[in-house]
C-alpha cells in the first residue's frame, strides 16, 4: 500500500488554466519524494491539492487507505512547511510550534511540553520565547519544520523548503533535512525548482511540465537517462549537449562525428531519420589528440567551476561542452576533442528518448530500477561494450 | 569668478526662498503658540507675559470641556464602527472571490470621492431629519461612517492584500476553523492596519465641521469644531483668552496622534492621516 | 505612495500558485464572506449612495425647509435645473470656484509643494524637519482652529499682518476676500503636494541627476530632462486629487462665510446658503447635483490616470 495515491488528478482554474492534467502518481510509505519543474509547471498546485488548500477539479487523492479528495485540509492529517515558512509573527517560537496542538485542544502544559521537545529535537533550545522576526533564516526554517511535525502527521509536505536560505546555509539545511527525514521515516513530498536539490535529497523525483509528469524515477535514472529533451535540458547543473544528427546506415552522423546506433535500438530507427544526440558534459572526456568517434573543434571558452572546468568547443556550427578535471584545462584557441564515455550517448526522436522494445515495457512500470534500468546506452564507436 | 558669483546668488536665492516659506507657514501659527499663555491676549501675535490664568477661563466655560468630550465621543464611536465594518469587509473582499468584487470596489471608490459632505449636505440633512437623527450624536456617527467607510475599506484591503495568505493556509492545514483563523492569526497580523485606519478616522472626525454643524442643534452636544466656531462668530467681542487656550487644547490631540503614527509606523505616505 | 484610494485589485491572473491563493485562504466560504461585507455595504448604501440618489429627486421638487412646500413638496421637473443654470448667483459662484481651485490647488499648492520638495530633497537635519513640520502642522490642525488663526492674522485693527506690514486698518478679508481664501488654501493644503512630490523625487534614481550634473545641465534643464519625466504620472494624479478636495472644501465658509456681499461664495458655500440658509432645498439639491457631476468627471479622470500610471509601470 502506498502512502499517497493520486488517480487522474485534475485541477483547472477559473479561466481555463489547466494546472494539473489527469495525473497519476504513487508515493511509497516513508519515501522522500521530489516534485521538480520550472515555475508554472503545476508542482506547487499538486502539493497544495494534496494538502487540501486547492480543491481538485477531478480525480482522487488517497492518503493511506482513506479517500481525502473532498476533506478540508485540517482533517487530512498532513504537516506542511510553506515557502515563506508562514510563522505567525505575533506568537513566540514555542506558541508557533504548539499551534497545531492548540487546535487539537491539547492542554497548555502538554502542548508546550511537546513543542519544547520538538524544538529541542530541531536544535532550537533556548529560542523558545523569541519571536520569528528575531530568528535567522535557518532557525525560522527549523521552527516551521518543528511546527509541521509536532502533531506527528501522516504526510509531510514541503514547499520549496530551501529556497529562502542563502547559498551556504542551503547546503547545511539540505543535509539536515535529509537526515531528519531518514530518522523520522515519515512520507515526505517536497516541491523544488532546483534540480540539484531534488537530485541530492529525493529517493524519487517526478519531473513536471505543464501539469503533467514528464519523467518519474530515481535521481540516477533521471540524471543518466532523461526520458525526453525537456528533462534532458532541465536536469544537470551544466546543460546537456543536445546535437542534431541523422541516422545513416547503422550509425548517426552528428557534429562531424559518426557514432554507431547500439544494437537494441537499431530496429527502432530508420535510415535518413533526424534524431537529437544527447550527451552530458560530465560524460565526455577531453583529449588534445584526435580520437575516433570524438567531437573535434576549437576551444572557445573555459569556465572554472572549482575542481573542474567547463570547456566549450566550437564544432562546426555546433557547440559541445566538456567537463575537464583540474590541471588539464586547455586554453581558448587550442584544438581539442571530446570523447563520449562508453554507454553515455542518448538518442532522441521527436523529443522522446529512443529505447529498445524490451525497455519500453520496463519503463512503463516506473519502479525503482536503479542503475540497471538506467543502462543500455548508445554505444560509441570506440566503446567497449555498453552497460556496466 | 563668474561661477562664484552665480553660486553665491544661487545660495542667496535658496536662503530667501526657505526663509519665505518658513515665514509664510509660521506666521499664522505664532498666535496659537503665544496667546494662550499671554496675560492680556490680543489678536496680534506677540511674545507673552507668561500666565496660565487663561486655562482657568477655559475651565469655567460651560461648553468648552463638554464639547471636547463630545468630540471624543464622536471620534471614538465613528472609529469603532469604521474599523469593525471596514475590517470585516476588507478581509472578505481581499481573500474571497465574491462575484462582482472588482466592480463593487471600483464603485465604492468612485462614490466615496464624488459624494462629499458638501455635495450631499441637503439630502443628508433631510435623511437625518426623517430618521429622527437630528440632534443625535449617533446620527453624526452613522453619517460620518458612511462617508469614511469606502476609503477605510480600501486602506485595509491594500493592507490585507499585502499580508501573505500562507499565514491563514498554515493555520488551515493544522486544522483551524475559519473563525479560529480570524481570531488567532488574521486579527493579530493586520492589527497595524487596524490601528492606522482608527487613527485616520479619528483625525478625520476630530477636525470635521460640516456634519455636526449641520446635524446637531443643541450646543450641549456640539463637538469642539462647532463650539470653536461659535466662540468667534457669535455676538460681541470674542474672548481671546478662551479661544486661544481652547484652540491649543483642541489641536493638541491631533498633533500628538500624528507624531505617534509617524514614529510608530514610519510616515508611510497614505495620503497622511488626513485627507 | 499612492493616495488612500488607489484601486489595488485587477491583479493579473497568473498561472499556478498566485491564481490559487485568490480564493479563500481561510476557508471562509462565500456566504460568510457576504455576511462580512454586508454591514459596511448597508451603511454606505444608506448614508452615502441613497443621499446621492435622493439629490436627483430633490432637485426636481420645490422642497423647502419651512412653509407649505416643506410638508407637501411638488414635483417641478427640470425647473430647478433651469433656474440654477440661469441663475446669476450660480454663475458668479462657479467663476469664484474656478479661481479658487485653479489658484490655490492647481497653481499654488502644486508649485509651492513641488518647490519645497525639490529644495529639501537631499537635505537632512533640523532645517528640513522644521520646514516640513510647519507645513504639515498647517495641514493637520482642525479647520475651525486654522480658520480663526487666519481671521486673527488678517484682522483689520490688530491683525499680525497689518502690524508686520505697517498697514493698520487694512481690512484684508473685506477688501480682498477671494485672494485671502486662495492664499489661505495654499497655506492649508501644500503639505499634500510637498509629501507626494517628496516621495516621487525620492524615486528618481540618483544616477539620472548625476548624469544631468555631469553633462553640465542647469537646474531648469535638470528638472525638465531628468526629473519631470519621472514624476509626470504623479503630477497628473495629484492635480486631480487636490482639485477634487479643494472643489469640495467647506473651510472658506469658516473664514468669510461667503462674504462680504457673496464675493467669496464658492460653490460649497453657495449650496449651504441656498439650501439651508434660504431654505430652498430643491434648488440647493440641484446645485449639489452639478457639484456631484463635476466631482464625477474629476474622479473618472483620476481613476483613468491612475490606471494609466499602473500600466506604464507594468
Amino acid at each position: 500500500m502506498s502512502a499517497i495515491t493520486l488517480r487522474a488528478l485534475t485541477k483547472v482554474y477559473p479561466g481555463g488554466v489547466r494546472a494539473l492534467d489527469a495525473l497519476d502518481l504513487d508515493v511509497a510509505d516513508g519515501e522522500f519524494f521530489a516534485l521538480l519543474g520550472p515555475s508554472g509547471c503545476g508542482k506547487t498546485t499538486l502539493l497544495r491539492t494534496v494538502a487540501g488548500l486547492e480543491t481538485a477539479t477531478g480525480g482522487t487523492i488517497r492518503l493511506g487507505d482513506a479517500d481525502v479528495t473532498r476533506l478540508p485540509p485540517g482533517r487530512r492529517d498532513v504537516g506542511m512547511v510553506f515557502q515563506d515558512y508562514a510563522l505567525f509573527p505575533h506568537m513566540t517560537v514555542l506558541d508557533n510550534i504548539a499551534y497545531p496542538l492548540r487546535i487539537k485542544k491539547e492542554g497548555r502544559a502538554r502542548r508546550h511540553g511537546a513543542a519544547a521537545e520538538a524544538a529541542e529535537y530541531l536544535s532550537l533550545a533556548g529560542l523558545e520565547q523569541r519571536r520569528p522576526g528575531e530568528l535567522s533564516g535557518g532557525q525560522q526554517q527549523r521552527v516551521a519544520l518543528a511546527r509541521a511535525l509536532v502533531a506527528h502527521p501522516r504526510i509531510f509536505l514541503l514547499d520549496e523548503p530551501l529556497s529562502n536560505l542563502d547559498a551556504r546555509l542551503r547546503l547545511e539545511a539540505r543535509t539536515f533535512l535529509k537526515r531528519l527525514q531518514r530518522e523520522l521515516g515519515v512520507t515526505t513530498v517536497f516541491v523544488t525548482h532546483d534540480q540539484a536539490e531534488a537530485l541530492a535529497l529525493a529517493d524519487r523525483i517526478a519531473v513536471m511540465e505543464a501539469g503533467r509528469i514528464r519523467q518519474l524515477g530515481t535521481p540516477v535514472e533521471v540524471f543518466r537517462r532523461p526520458a525526453n529533451l525537456f528533462v534532458a535540458s532541465f536536469i544537470g547543473s551544466t546543460p546537456m549537449n543536445l546535437l542534431p544528427g541523422r541516422v545513416c546506415g547503422g550509425s548517426v552522423a552528428v557534429a562531424g562525428a559518426v557514432l554507431p546506433v547500439p544494437a537494441e535500438e537499431r530496429g527502432s530507427v530508420e535510415d535518413g531519420e533526424s534524431v537529437v544526440c544527447g550527451v552530458r558534459p560530465e560524460y565526455l572526456d577531453f583529449s588534445d589528440v584526435p580520437a575516433d568517434g570524438a567531437f573535434g573543434g576549437r576551444v572557445s571558452v573555459v569556465e572554472h567551476l572549482g575542481a573542474s572546468s567547463l570547456v566549450t568547443l566550437d564544432v562546426g556550427d555546433d557547440r559541445v561542452s566538456v567537463v575537464v578535471g583540474e590541471d588539464r584545462e586547455p586554453r581558448p584557441g587550442d584544438e581539442g576533442w571530446a570523447v563520449p564515455r562508453p554507454g553515455r550517448v542518448l538518442l532522441y526522436r521527436d523529443g522522446e528518448l529512443i529505447t529498445g522494445a524490451a525497455e519500453a515495457a520496463e519503463a512503463g512500470e516506473a519502479t525503482e530500477a536503479g542503475e540497471a534500468a538506467a543502462g543500455r546506452p548508445v554505444e560509441p564507436v570506440a566503446g567497449d561494450g555498453g552497460a556496466e | 569668478m563668474n561661477e562664484t558669483v552665480r553660486e553665491a546668488l544661487r545660495r542667496i536665492g535658496l536662503a530667501t526662498f526657505v526663509s519665505a516659506v518658513l515665514g509664510f507657514f509660521a506666521l499664522p501659527l505664532l498666535w496659537l503658540a503665544f496667546a494662550p499663555f499671554d496675560a492680556n491676549p490680543g489678536i496680534t501675535a506677540s511674545l507673552p507675559e507668561f500666565t496660565l490664568h487663561n486655562f482657568k477661563v477655559l475651565m469655567d466655560n460651560p461648553y468648552a470641556l463638554a464639547s471636547l468630550r463630545n468630540s471624543v465621543l464622536l471620534a471614538a464611536g465613528t472609529a469603532a464602527l469604521v474599523v469593525a465594518c471596514a475590517a470585516l469587509a476588507a478581509y472578505a473582499l481581499s481573500r474571497v472571490r465574491i462575484p462582482g468584487r472588482d466592480v463593487l470596489l471600483y464603485l465604492l471608490l468612485l462614490l466615496s470621492s464624488i459624494i462629499t459632505g458638501t455635495a450631499a449636505m441637503v439630502p443628508v440633512f433631510l435623511l437625518a431629519f426623517n430618521l429622527h437623527l437630528i440632534d443625535s450624536r449617533a446620527g453624526v456617527v452613522l453619517v460620518l461612517t458612511g462617508g469614511l467607510l469606502p476609503a477605510a475599506i480600501f486602506l485595509l484591503k491594500d493592507f490585507t492584500d499585502g499580508t501573505p495568505v500562507s499565514y491563514e493556509e498554515a493555520a488551515r492545514v493544522f486544522g483551524a476553523s475559519p473563525l479560529q483563523i480570524l481570531r488567532h492569526v488574521v486579527a493579530p497580523v493586520i492589527r497595524p492596519g487596524l490601528a492606522t485606519v482608527a487613527v485616520w478616522t479619528v483625525a478625520q472626525v476630530w477636525g470635521d465641521f460640516l456634519m455636526p454643524f449641520l446635524l446637531l442643534r443643541n450646543p450641549d452636544k456640539a463637538p469642539a469644531s462647532v463650539i470653536m466656531y461659535t466662540f468667534y462668530t457669535e455676538g460681541g467681542q470674542p474672548d481671546l483668552a478662551l479661544i486661544s487656550t481652547f484652540s491649543l487644547l483642541y489641536s493638541l490631540p491631533v498633533v500628538v496622534m500624528y507624531l505617534f503614527v509617524s514614529r510608530r509606523y514610519g510616515f508611510r505616505f497614505h495620503g497622511g492621516i488626513k485627507r | 505612495m499612492a493616495p488612500p484610494t488607489s484601486p489595488s485589485e485587477a491583479r493579473p491572473l497568473a498561472v499556478g500558485r498566485r491564481a490559487g491563493t485568490g480564493d479563500d485562504a481561510a476557508g471562509l466560504g462565500r456566504a460568510r464572506a457576504a455576511a462580512f461585507v454586508a454591514p459596511a455595504l448597508v451603511l454606505v448604501a444608506v448614508f452615502l449612495v441613497f443621499p446621492a440618489v435622493w439629490t436627483l429627486y430633490l432637485g426636481a421638487t420645490d422642497y423647502r425647509l419651512t412653509g407649505i412646500a416643506a410638508s407637501d413638496p411638488k414635483f417641478v421637473g427640470a425647473d430647478n435645473y433651469r433656474d440654477v443654470l440661469g441663475d446669476g448667483g450660480f454663475h458668479h459662484s462657479l467663476w469664484l470656484t474656478l479661481q479658487f481651485v485653479l489658484g490655490s490647488a492647481v497653481v499654488g499648492q502644486t508649485v509651492l509643494g513641488f518647490a519645497i520638495a525639490w529644495v529639501m530633497r537631499d537635505r537632512t537635519g533640523p532645517l528640513r524637519r522644521l520646514v516640513e513640520g510647519l507645513v504639515l502642522l498647517a495641514w493637520i490642525l482642525p479647520s475651525s482652529v486654522i480658520a480663526f488663526l487666519w481671521i486673527a492674522l488678517l484682522d483689520r485693527d490688530d491683525g499680525t499682518l497689518n502690524a508686520l506690514l505697517g498697514t493698520p486698518g487694512t481690512a484684508w478679508l473685506l477688501d480682498h476676500p477671494m485672494a485671502c481664501i486662495v492664499v489661505f488654501n495654499v497655506w492649508r493644503g501644500t503639505a499634500f503636494s510637498m509629501m507626494l512630490y517628496g516621495a516621487a523625487l525620492g524615486n528618481v534614481p540618483p544616477s539620472h541627476l548625476e548624469t544631468a550634473r555631469l553633462a553640465g545641465a542647469s537646474t531648469w534643464q535638470t528638472l525638465r530632462d531628468a526629473v519631470f519625466p519621472r514624476v509626470r504620472g504623479h503630477v497628473l494624479t495629484s492635480l486631480l486629487l487636490v482639485s477634487l478636495w479643494t472643489f469640495n472644501d467647506f473651510t472658506p465658509f469658516l473664514i468669510t462665510a461667503g462674504g462680504p456681499d457673496r464675493r467669496s461664495e464658492v460653490l460649497s458655500v453657495y449650496v449651504y446658503r441656498t439650501a439651508l440658509g434660504d431654505g430652498r432645498l430643491g434648488f440647493g439639491a440641484a446645485v449639489a447635483l452639478v457639484m456631484i457631476l463635476v466631482n464625477l468627471v474629476i474622479a473618472l479622470l483620476y481613476l483613468r490616470a491612475l490606471r494609466g500610471r499602473k500600466e506604464a509601470a507594468a
